[in-house]
């Protein structure tokens, strides 16, 4: 790859990493009372409160992500490699300043936390990854329904 | 140097090995991610360049490659959060 390839516009794609954040939030937005119940049973109060932190936390996250990315690629190729570390430094640095907040907190319970966070990541990422995997790689290129193709 | 950890309260000690463990745990798990993260999007550009018609497929790919790695550092984060807890 020569430096000319390096600033060269990102060719024409849809906002993908938009979608996938986006769908993430809806699907997010369902996860999260299923998350809460567990926690208010495991934990009790405090744990509820803690992993509605979590939650907001991974989604505010992966939003972030999306946008920078979305916009770096409208921009040229080595700004999307400049905003993806440029990006993980800055957001990692916002997790850390929200822990540093909440964590003498009393009405924050770090394992649930800690739990929480893992889980609601790993599950929005692993449900998307079942639709994306079905749709040929991005959402805009998922096949039509069998019964549309009839009629 | 013996002498010196002798002269110490116990407390003293564990409170200063649990914050050598909790910069551990926070230095591996920025610099495992990080170095994952380049090696992801590195690869996705070289591709994007190569084959710019696939840079949806690409793009797809490397957003979601960024947020398996990232999980890697959150948890990492929280962890040390929760050892010196």
């Amino acid at each position: 790859m020569t430096v000319a390839d390096r600033h060269a516009p990102v060719p024409e794609a849809p906002e993908v990493e938009r979608e996938l954040a986006f769908d993430m939030l809806k699907r997010g937005v369902w996860f999260a009372p299923a998350v809460l119940l567990l926690a208010t049973i495991a934990w009790g109060p405090d744990g509820a409160s803690s992993a509605a932190v979590a939650i907001a936390l991974v989604v505010v996250n992966l939003v972030l992500a999306a946008l920078g990315l979305s916009w770096a690629a409208k921009v040229s190729l080595t700004a999307i490699m400049a905003v993806s570390l440029g990006g993980f430094a800055v957001r990692m640095g916002l997790v850390c300043a929200v822990l540093f907040a909440v964590r003498d907190a009393s009405w924050i319970h770090l394992t649930a936390l800690g739990v929480t966070v893992l889980v609601t990541h790993l599950g929005l990422l692993f449900w998307e990854l079942r639709f994306v995997s079905a749709s040929l790689a991005f959402p805009g290129l998922k096949p039509p329904d069998k019964e549309a193709v009839v009629s | 140097m013996l002498q010196l950890l002798a002269q110490q309260d116990p407390g003293e000690l564990e409170a200063g090995l649990t914050a050598v463990g909790r910069g551990i745990v926070y230095g591996g798990a920025a610099i495992g991610p990080g170095i994952g993260i380049g090696i992801v999007v590195g690869n996705a550009i070289t591709a994007m360049a190569r084959q710019p018609e696939a840079a949806g497929m690409v793009r797809t790919t490397m957003f979601l490659g960024i947020a398996f790695t990232e999980a890697l550092a959150l948890f990492g984060f929280v962890l040390s959060f929760i050892i010196s807890g």
